[in-house]
């Protein structure tokens, strides 16, 4: 698997985080985040760093609060306490619309797209263009066309073809590429490679890769341990609410992924620093 | 990776990349296609997937006029064809307010009580007592309808309840507010010359041939500067050939409607020209296929009908929406209402409006309108209409009771569903 080589020129992240030079401020951070449903503690003390132009894989087991979190950066829950920062300043998220209006798209589950419509009306949605009350048909049609290109996502036979005809990972691709169409910075990945083929699958994660070279800032959940390996820039690690590792995917193995996220802890992590959230 | 993982990737590359994969698919002729073998190419292939478009209706009108040509030659005669068109105006109009609602997986159960409103409200109005000019009897009458859905609509939306309990309290109430209006005497008369004209006067012979010039003219002109564009941005549009054959199937269809409504087909007097309720259904149908296929409201209407929860994610105001359509559905019945009193020159405790309102929802899906939403468009009901009007006008020609009228459409209806579900199962529609 990987080696720890590469790591040991790195800052520790935290410290990076403590000091935070206006200029070098991090896409997103999340600083204390908490959240309770009730008497359910869905999220304790969360810190978590999202770089741009880096994937960053978001890991744990089932109710871990994986999308409690991430339901938190795309302002559909709002956290009970802890700070949100964009960019460097301080953010609150209300609603999807102010998540949207900072650049940050979210790729739920279910993909949420209409079947009887068709790609561009698929990714224009809720967003259309408009000429004298009419839609602007032809000036969304190029943009979807030059966006979808851009994304290297050629295999659809015509962009005007119904959202139902299409394959699930050309499914998939339609979703993302909605997500990059609005110039969006973070773009949000809810298990998206989970019902797709093995062919699939590598044009998802591809067009993954492709979005983190353009420079966007991408947050992956998934399940999928060689997903995460092979897609991911770094790796946060969530177990019952609690942080309980994050760094660089360099500093990781399976092994050590998998204890975290079954025990909350692990002994065979590679870097040999303190852990990077409170374990005791 | 094992060898079974490598074949495996293989097949799945090639599906993944392979056209032949696609061909089944019902994509739009017109997408795939740069030539007109192609496109007819294209077209049955589409065939073969299950996606029927207009075919089973034009077909099935085909098989009903031949049938009822060969039962009584009087069917296929200028007169008795514009006599169904008119006849069928309100089918068609009710079943166009029917789409708004069916696209979004509704059902409006009142909109025959709702048009009997709108014809009762303007006879009042237009009432020699009253004495209102009959554009603002009509204006009224039909802002009673709108305001009549935008009730509804509200009701549905904001408390959550499915419109077929609303619609169908709607139903009741609405009859009852009618029978109120008209009162003892059963009928009201109406005696206003413009609004009894709407359903019964024709244009004259060389208006109808101006008229219908101007309408295709407009219709080639959009046609082709609109894909004319489209071809030359370098967009998704169809060969050129293919356009010619849209406008010269407009022409040609202009040039009949026209010949055969120029037919003198007066019994006492010579009656000849268009009928102005033919141009009124065309300017709906117009107005309706504009505001569905070329703005955000139709488009959120499809949208929500497809998938709800994509809408809403997308900032899409459900409850707007919906109550919009339940809004324009009434209002659309109102037209009807108002052509069918105008028909009658009168309105009666005989407006049957709960057959009238099954039969629109009949001829909205016989036109190809899903009941589960997402599909249809507003030309689907006037090809309905124009079917319901058929078998009521050719089984009448045969002196049929109302009773075997009724068995056939219900007969027609059930045909026109289970074809549109035996064509689509296996295909990757999912409605």
């Amino acid at each position: 698997m990987t080696t720890a080589g590469s790591t040991t020129d790195r800052a520790d992240d935290r410290s990076r985080v403590e000091e935070r030079p206006a200029s070098a401020a991090p896409l997103l951070e999340l600083r204390g985040i908490t959240k309770r449903f009730g008497a359910v503690q869905a999220l304790t003390d969360v810190d978590l760093v999202v770089p741009a132009g880096q994937v960053t894989a978001l890991v744990g087991d089932n109710g871990a609060g994986k999308s409690v979190l991430i339901k938190c950066i795309a302002g559909i829950h709002h956290p009970d306490g802890g700070q949100i920062y964009w960019e460097g300043r301080p953010v609150h998220l209300r609603t999807p619309r102010d998540a949207a209006a900072l650049g940050i798209e979210t790729v739920y589950q279910d993909l949420a797209l209409c079947d009887n419509l068709d790609i561009v009306q698929n990714m224009f949605l809720g967003r259309e263009k408009t000429r004298y009350t009419l839609l602007d048909e032809e000036n969304m049609e190029l943009s979807a066309r030059e966006t979808l290109s851009s994304l290297s996502v050629t295999t659809v036979r015509s962009i005007r073809q119904p959202v139902a005809s299409l394959s699930g990972g050309q499914r998939q691709a339609v979703a993302i590429a909605r997500a990059v169409l609005w110039n969006s910075k973070l773009v949000i990945m809810d298990e998206p490679t989970a019902a797709l083929g093995v062919a699939q699958t590598r044009m998802v994660l591809d067009l993954v890769r492709r979005l983190a070279q353009r420079g966007l800032g991408v947050i992956i959940i998934s399940h999928n341990m060689n997903d995460v390996f092979e897609v991911a820039d770094r790796i946060a690690i969530l177990h019952l609410g609690h942080l309980v590792a994050t760094g660089p995917i360099s500093e990781f193995d399976r092994e050590t992924v998998v204890d975290y996220m079954a025990f909350g802890r692990s002994e065979r992590r590679k870097r040999n620093s303190e852990p990077t959230v409170a374990e005791q | 990776m094992s060898q079974i993982d490598d074949d495996r990737l293989v097949t799945d590359a090639e599906v993944e990349e392979g056209a032949t994969d696609f061909s089944a698919l019902p994509v739009p002729a017109e997408l795939v296609a740069d030539s007109l073998p192609a496109y007819a190419r294209a077209w049955f292939a589409r065939l073969r997937a299950g996606e029927t478009g207009k075919l089973p209706v034009l077909v099935g009108l085909l098989i009903i006029a031949v049938i009822f040509q060969t039962l009584n030659s009087k069917f296929l005669t200028a007169g008795n064809l514009v006599n169904l068109l008119v006849q069928g105006a309100v089918y068609m109009l009710l079943a166009m307010a029917e789409v708004y609602v069916l696209l979004l997986g509704e059902i409006d159960l009142s909109a025959g009580f709702v048009a009997g409103i709108g014809g009762v409200v303007c006879a009042e109005l237009v009432k020699t007592d009253t004495g209102w000019p009959w554009w603002a009897a009509v204006a009224a009458a039909l802002g009673v309808c709108a305001v009549i859905g935008l009730f509804q609509g509200t009701i549905i939306t904001r408390f959550g309840l499915p419109s077929f309990v609303v619609t169908l309290a709607g139903l009741l109430g609405f009859q009852g507010v009618m029978l109120r209006i008209i009162g003892t005497g059963g009928t009201l008369p109406i005696q206003d010359k413009v609004i009894n004209d709407l359903a019964n006067a024709n244009l004259t012979a060389t208006a109808s041939w101006i008229v219908m010039a101007g309408i295709v003219a407009a219709f080639c002109a959009v046609t082709w500067l609109r894909d004319a564009r489209r071809r030359k941005s370098g967009l998704v549009a169809p060969p050129a050939s293919f356009t010619f054959v849209k406008i010269a199937a407009a022409i040609g269809a202009g040039v009949i409607v026209v010949l055969i409504c120029n037919r003198d087909r007066g019994v006492l007097a010579p009656i000849r020209g268009v009928p102005w309720v033919i141009l009124i259904v065309l300017g709906v149908l117009t107005a309706w296929t504009l505001v569905l296929g070329r703005t955000k409201l139709g488009r959120y209407i499809y949208a929500i009908g497809g998938n709800a929860e994509a809408a809403r994610r997308a900032g899409v105001s459900l409850p707007g929406i919906r109550t919009i359509a339940f809004m324009l559905a009434s209002f659309t019945a109102g037209i009807a209402g108002i052509i069918y009193a105008s028909r009658l020159r009168s309105v009666s405790t005989n407006l049957d409006g709960g057959t009238l309102v099954l039969y629109a929802v009949a001829a909205a899906v016989i036109g190809g309108t899903s009941l589960f939403g997402g599909r249809g468009k507003p030309i689907d009901a006037v090809l309905g209409g124009i079917v319901i009007a058929a078998i009521d006008n050719g089984m009448g020609l045969q002196g049929f009771s109302a009773a075997s009228k009724f068995i056939v459409t219900a007969i027609v209806l059930i045909a026109a569903v289970t074809i549109d579900s035996l064509a689509r199962r296996g295909t990757t529609t999912r409605r």
